[in-house]
Parts: C-alpha cells; structure tokens; sequence
C-alpha cells in the first residue's frame, strides 16, 4: 500500500478509540481487553482467525468486521475507506522485536 | 485574547482538548480569573527582574549604588512598603473576584444541579422553584450569554467541578450545597474535570459543557422533551429486552422504561452524548461496545462490573438500543 499513511492510521485509531478493546503497543490509555492484543498483529497469518492477513481484507475489516466476520463483536467502526488503508498500514508497523 | 496553554493528548483531542485548556476563558467569569491570573504572572515576571537587578548591583555595582541597596532605606521600600501594599491590592483584588464568581452577571438565569459521584457527574436541569423536571448524565447543555447557577453537591467524598474556560473551580462537598455560576459566550464544546482527588479513576473524571446559540438551544430542548420513540428495529428492541435481563436496568434509568436504576448514569439521552465513560471517550459503536463489554480495561476500579460473558451479538443489540436513545 505505497500511497497508506500508518502515522495518520493511528492518529484515526485515536480518535476513534479502537483502544477501547485493544492493546496498541505505543498507545497508553486505554488498553481495552475485550479484544485481541495487536502488539504483534504485522506477523499474523489471519484476521480474526479466519480471513487471510492482506492489506485490502485488513482495510476492510477495519472498516467493517461483521462483513467478513459475521457475529463478531468488533463492530463497523465509523472511518472513511481512505483511513482504513491508513489504519491498516499502521497496523502492519505492529511486530514484536 | 489570550494565549492558549493547552497540550492535547490521548484519544480526547477531538472532542474538546484534553486536558482542558486553562487561560483561555470563554464568558465572564472565566475571563476575571485569567485577569488575575496574567497579572499575577506579570507582577511576578517583573518582581524577579528587580530582584536579578538588584544581585546584580550588590555584586558588581558602583560602590555609591551597593550603599543605598544595603541601607535601611531601601530595606524599608523594597522589604515593608512594597510588600504590604502589592499584598493587600491582590488581597481585596482575589477576594472580590472570589464573591464575584458567584454573584449573578445581570439577566434571568438557568438552574442546575451536578452531583459528583465516584467517578462521574450526576445532571439535574431545575425548573424555578428548583425542582429536576430533567436527568442527564456527564454532559450540560447551556445557551450562550446567559448565566447558569449551578448547585454542586456530592454523595460520596469530595470532589472538584472545574470547566476553566467558564468559571473558576469550586469543591463538592458531601453534606453542603455550594453554588458557582458558569457563562458561555460563545458556542462551543468545553472540557470540564474533577479537580479533588476523589480516589481510584479520578483522573478519568470528566465531563463537557455544550453551549449552544439561543435558538439552537430552545429547539435542543424541545426535542428533548418531545415523546420518545419505541426502538427503531428488532436488533434494538432485543437490545431493549437485554438491558432488563442483563441486569443494566438496576443501575441505570432510561425514562419511559422500566429501568429506573440510580446507582449509574441516567442512560435517557446516551445515544446523544459525545463521550462515554464521563467525558473520556467519543462516542461511537465501537467505544460502546468496548464499554459495555469490560469497562474494568478502560476505567480500572470504575463502579460498572465487566459484561465479558455476553457473547457478541448481545453487545452488539445492547449497543444499537442505547444508541437509539437519544
Ligand atoms: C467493541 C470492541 C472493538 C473495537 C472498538 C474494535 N475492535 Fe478490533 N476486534 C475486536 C474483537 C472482539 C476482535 C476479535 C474478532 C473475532 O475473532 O471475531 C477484533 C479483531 C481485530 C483485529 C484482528 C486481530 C487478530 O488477532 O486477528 C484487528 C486487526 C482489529 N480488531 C483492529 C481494530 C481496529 C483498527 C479498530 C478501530 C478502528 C478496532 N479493531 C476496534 C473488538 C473491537
Ligand atoms: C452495578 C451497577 C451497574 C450495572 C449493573 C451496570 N452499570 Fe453501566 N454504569 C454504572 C456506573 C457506576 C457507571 C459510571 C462509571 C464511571 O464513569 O465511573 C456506568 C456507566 C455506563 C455507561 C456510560 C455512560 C456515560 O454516559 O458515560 C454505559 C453506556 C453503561 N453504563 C451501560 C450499561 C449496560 C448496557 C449495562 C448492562 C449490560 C450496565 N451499564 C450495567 C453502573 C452499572
Ligand atoms: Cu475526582
């Protein structure tokens, strides 16, 4: 994703407050826990167990998880398409050293 | 006018500026405690000039000059005189404002009353005789350029009602009622937190006040108490079943149901509210669900118990039913 920006995908992950359930390893507060810990989620081979780990299944799911995960309890988050692909370059920065 | 001292942070930014600006007043009465404020920077900005100037004679000045500093002269001016009238001017100066904060600015005010629990606010909307004719939780609404006269009060222990862009702060103190005034005169979204220690989460005790443009206001009103719809959908009215069952009800009032809990959050209007967990996150799908889901995560010791055991699809009806109300 050349054009992705991860600096402006955690600026919207802030604002929109997916840490409200996750643990983001450079956001402090809060450190939500009803879903997964993302610290490591670049080196993952799924997402949520079940789509494949791609930078446009990722941007999707950002945006929309009950799309491809029906009955999960990560909502559709209220982000533009734009700033999926922003969130979703952030989050391929997440890898554990 | 002033400068604005204010270092935004965390996941807040967008909603009113975290932690709320200070020094940049929006209505009277935070307008008089920045005066005081700059002036008291000043005079100590030029105080320590003087002083800088003085070391610097007693080290390096004139002989003539070191004389007069280390006379019984200037001891008199610069350690009696000086002293006792700058005091006193900022004596009488602090105490008249401290009266003036709660003296009424001129025109018909608006009553209310926030109550400071253990760690979020309680809203009352008073009608004249001081009756509650509206409950609401976190969030005041007010129109601009006219005074409201709060009652702060607390059940528990003490805590601080501070909105620094609209008054100065003034302690809630369990057992007594103290009165402050807030004015807004312009519209816009400001921060308020508790400034008292009051245990646990009290950093993440925070609310916001909505001043709205005079019309903007009476039809907010209005549509406040205009009747309530039933839930929109079958995923909200499951949630509205949910929330009975779940046990929510016990804790939290959503008037015109059955819930008529007291311990929590009056949930009327949540949907409508820009932040959840008082003032420290937007208000979103996401966020609700987060909230509802495990709390514990986002406001350790926070007085709501975790609902990790509903399965997904229960958060998610609970959400959609508590967005709906609005
Ligand atoms: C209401 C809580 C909630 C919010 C808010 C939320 N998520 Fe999730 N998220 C979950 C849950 C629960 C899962 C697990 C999905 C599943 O297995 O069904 C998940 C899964 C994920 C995954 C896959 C993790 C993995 O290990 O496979 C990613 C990535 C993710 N979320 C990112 C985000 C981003 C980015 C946001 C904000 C735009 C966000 N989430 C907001 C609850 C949430
Ligand atoms: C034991 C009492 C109790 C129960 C039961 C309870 N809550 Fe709460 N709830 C609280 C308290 C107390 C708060 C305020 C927490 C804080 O901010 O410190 C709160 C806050 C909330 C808020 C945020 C309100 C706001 O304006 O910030 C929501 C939404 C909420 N609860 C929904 C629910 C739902 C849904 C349930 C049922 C699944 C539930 N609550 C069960 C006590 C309870
Ligand atoms: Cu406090």
């Amino acid at each position: 994703m050349p054009e992705a920006d991860p600096a402006a995908g955690r600026d919207v992950v802030q604002r929109v407050g997916c840490a409200s359930c996750h643990v983001f390893p450079d956001i402090s507060w809060p450190r939500g826990a009803l879903g997964p810990n993302l610290g490591d989620f670049a080196d993952q081979g799924l997402i949520g167990g079940r789509v494949p780990n791609r930078p446009d299944l990722l941007a999707a799911f950002v945006r929309d998880a009950p799309a491809l995960i029906p009955g999960t309890t990560m909502p559709a988050m209220p982000i533009s398409e734009r700033e999926s692909r922003d969130v979703a370059a952030y989050l391929y920065t997440l890898r554990d050293r | 006018m002033w400068p604005r001292i204010s270092t935004p942070s965390g996941i807040v930014e967008g909603l009113a500026g975290w932690p709320p600006p200070v020094l940049d007043p929006a209505g009277p009465y935070a307008g008089s405690v920045a005066a005081l404020s700059w002036a008291l920077i000043a005079l100590a900005a030029g105080i320590f000039l003087i002083v800088l100037a003085a070391l610097w004679i007693a080290l390096r000045g004139r002989e003539r000059l070191r004389a007069r500093l280390g006379g019984e002269r200037a001891i008199w001016i610069g350690g009696v005189v000086f002293p006792v009238v700058v005091l006193t001017a900022l004596l009488i100066w602090g105490l008249t404002l401290t009266r003036n904060l709660s003296e009424p600015a001129g025109g018909p005010e608006l009553r209310m009353r926030v109550s400071g629990e253990m760690w979020w606010w309680r809203v009352s909307y008073l009608d004249g005789n001081g009756r509650a004719f509206m409950q609401d939780a976190n969030e005041l609404h007010i129109p601009v350029g006219r005074t409201i006269a709060i009652e702060l009060v607390s059940p528990d222990v003490i805590h601080s009602f501070w909105v620094p862009q609209l008054s100065g702060k003034l302690d809630m103190v369990p057992g007594r009622r103290n009165l402050i005034r807030i004015q807004a005169d312009r519209p816009g979204t400001y921060a308020g937190i508790c400034a008292e220690y009051c245990g646990g989460p009290h950093a993440l005790m925070g609310f916001l006040v909505v001043a709205h443009a005079p019309d903007d206001y009476a039809r907010w009103l209005a549509a406040r108490r205009a009747p309530r719809a039933a839930p929109p959908d079958r995923q909200s009215a499951r949630g509205a079943a949910l929330f009975v069952s779940a046990g929510c009800a016990a804790c939290h009032r959503i008037a015109g149901t059955p819930a008529n809990g007291q311990a929590g959050p009056d949930l009327t209007h949540v949907g409508s509210r820009r932040t959840l967990g008082a003032g420290i996150l937007p208000n979103n799908r996401g966020t609700m669900i987060g909230w509802i889901g495990n709390s514990q995560a986002i406001k350790p010791g926070n007085r709501m118990p975790p609902y990790t055991v509903l399965p997904g699809e229960d958060l998610q009806a609970l959400a959609a039913y508590l967005e709906a109300q609005r």
